[in-house]
């Protein structure tokens, strides 16, 4: 079902864990469908993500993509980080099946709330950056069911 | 250990090597049709007469009251769809369960979408139960059909169906139990529990998949629901699966003939199994009655981990088990069931069923515990709900 490397990623994922007095901290997702994501930055100050780990309450691919996208963001300046869209995230886990792919919108919008976070803290703005949705599954559609 | 720990026995079983050996001649020697009337075909009739007779034997039943299906959702679509079509003149009103198999649910559904059905789904206790007085409460005038699952096959719970099908009975109402679950692993008597029709599906006694029947009580007037040839007494068309029926005799002659050894030692296993998961990992909950429950089924709740990542990285250990989470359940919702029975969803997300077949042994149990507390720990490490638990002090 999953690609080798979200596989890899899944089994040994990379920055698990908390930053103390972190730049910024974004949770995104719900305990009803299934996935919580929260993200950690410590951003220096020349605006470069020095450090980024994660915690992931969620399936396979989220926890893959969690990891995948600390991976990309670090050492990152803050205007690169907004470039890694969950796209970015699923091409550098050789894809995602399609059920699993708002995992990697979940991953988008956990950087994005770690992101506003921090310039809300610091008073800034960030170009493109908008207020992160708490529920990623906002205006999804129901599947229309058949008989 | 290369090898693999199969605890799903719920979702299907193996087949048993005296059931695989029953078949074979069915596919090769005796390939007779059995409407045919050459001696050929005579084995076959034969076989699958016998087949009927002892599977009827085990229910107290009479062999013209067993209807062979491709599976067990159809027998369950058959009783439902059947019995509305043949009763809708006297009421569109069903009685089921929250709890029942999507085979039940959605053929409920499908009724109230298409046909403008009523269908009243009956609340569960926290252990899964179903209260017959509740069963009794929700009959109208316009009932035609009670359906209620005899064991449950997420959390193993066991229902009152003897007394549900006394209530039925009472009130001159048809009932229908889907005993997939059931069969073969608890002593059914139709007439004992007031039942008119009964579902039920080889694969999960150590039979072939793709095999099921359906039990109608003589008199009882169903309409057909595969049209086409004077199989099955003409209300079941379509060519015997001559083998798949001699299997399924075989398959369910084999779990009776061995029932009360069987369960005995699978029950003791699972409390086994139960205690040193309770006792050794912290934060778990039992879904499912403790004592009214299945022989073989484990199902509980790891707090704090969503249970696809822990049936991928049990899957890695050569460990088989499935999970109530969404991720699993191909929707966003984890399984109806466990909300149901009033979970809330983060903790029916992380929920674990095992169900043990007879080949498990307690070497394995031991295995899957130790592993399955490592990879608790290593999931709630990565997990945020965790993170707050811990942070606002474990409450
Ligand atoms: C309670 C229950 N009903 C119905 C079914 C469907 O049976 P089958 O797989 O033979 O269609 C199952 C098995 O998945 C089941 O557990």
């Amino acid at each position: 079902m999953y690609s080798e490397k979200v596989m890899d990623h899944f089994q040994n994922p990379r920055n698990v864990g908390e930053i103390e007095d972190a730049s910024g901290v974004g949770t995104v997702g719900n305990a009803k469908c299934g996935d919580i994501m929260r993200i950690y930055l410590d951003i220096d100050e020349n605006q470069v993500i020095h450090d980024c780990k994660f915690k992931t309450f969620g399936c396979g691919a989220a926890v893959a993509t969690s990891s995948m996208a600390t991976e990309l963001v670090k050492g990152k300046t803050i205007q690169e980080a907004m470039e890694v869209t969950n796209k970015a995230v699923m091409d550098a886990l050789d894809g995602l099946p399609p059920v699993k792919v708002h995992c990697s919108l979940l991953a988008e919008e956990a950087i994005h709330a770690a992101l506003w976070d921090y310039a809300e803290k610091n008073h800034i703005q960030i170009e493109g950056l908008e207020k992160p949705k708490t529920d990623i599954h906002e205006g999804e559609e129901e599947q229309e069911e058949e008989y | 250990m290369n090898k693999i720990i199969y605890l799903d026995n719920a979702a299907t079983t193996k087949v048993a090597p005296e059931v695989v050996e029953a078949m074979v001649p069915y596919f090769s020697e005796n390939y007779g049709n059995p409407s045919s009337i050459y001696e050929l075909a005579g084995a076959s009739k034969e076989a699958v007469s016998r087949s009927r007779e002892t599977i009827a034997k085990i229910l107290g039943a009479e062999a013209k009251e067993i209807y062979f299906t491709g599976c067990g959702t159809e027998a369950d679509n058959w009783a439902i769809v059947g019995a509305f079509e043949a009763y809708k003149d006297k009421g569109s009103h069903i009685i089921t369960t929250k709890i029942e198999h999507h085979a039940v649910l959605n053929t409920c559904e499908y009724l109230e979408k298409m046909r403008k059905a009523k269908v009243t789904y009956l609340d569960v206790d926290e252990n899964g139960l179903v209260r017959p007085e509740e069963v009794e409460k929700a009959i109208t005038p316009e009932t035609i059909l009670i359906s209620v699952m005899y064991a449950n096959n997420e959390i193993g719970t066991i229902q009152p169906i003897k007394e549900i099908g006394q209530i039925a009975r009472k009130h001159g109402i048809l009932f229908h139990t889907d005993a997939v679950q059931a069969f073969g692993q608890l002593p059914i008597q139709v007439d004992d529990d007031c039942i008119d029709m009964l579902s039920s599906s080889a694969h999960k006694i150590n039979g072939p998949k793709g095999m099921g029947f359906l039990y109608i009580r003589k008199g009882v007037k169903i309409r057909s629901f595969i049209h086409g040839g004077a199989q099955e007494r003409k209300r079941r068309a379509g060519t015997e699966n001559v083998a798949g029926i001699v299997g399924y005799a075989c398959a369910a002659k084999r779990a009776v003939d061995s029932m009360e050894e069987r369960t005995k030692r699978e029950r003791n296993l699972r409390n086994y199994l139960v205690n040193r998961i309770m006792n050794e990992i912290p934060y778990v909950r039992l879904n499912g009655d403790p004592e009214k429950r299945l022989p073989n089924n484990v199902n509980v709740s790891l707090q704090f981990i969503e249970g696809e990542s822990l049936l991928i990285m049990l899957d890695m250990e050569g460990i088989c088990v499935s999970s109530g989470s969404a991720c699993t359940s191909g929707s966003l919702d984890p399984s109806h069931v466990l909300l149901a029975i009033g979970l809330p969803h983060e903790i029916a997300h992380g929920s674990l069923r095992m169900t043990l077949g007879e080949d498990t042994t307690k070497e394995e149990l031991d295995y899957v515990v130790e592993k399955l507390k490592g990879i608790v720990e290593h999931l709630r490490a990565m997990s945020p709900l965790y993170e707050d638990f811990v942070k606002n002090g474990k409450k």
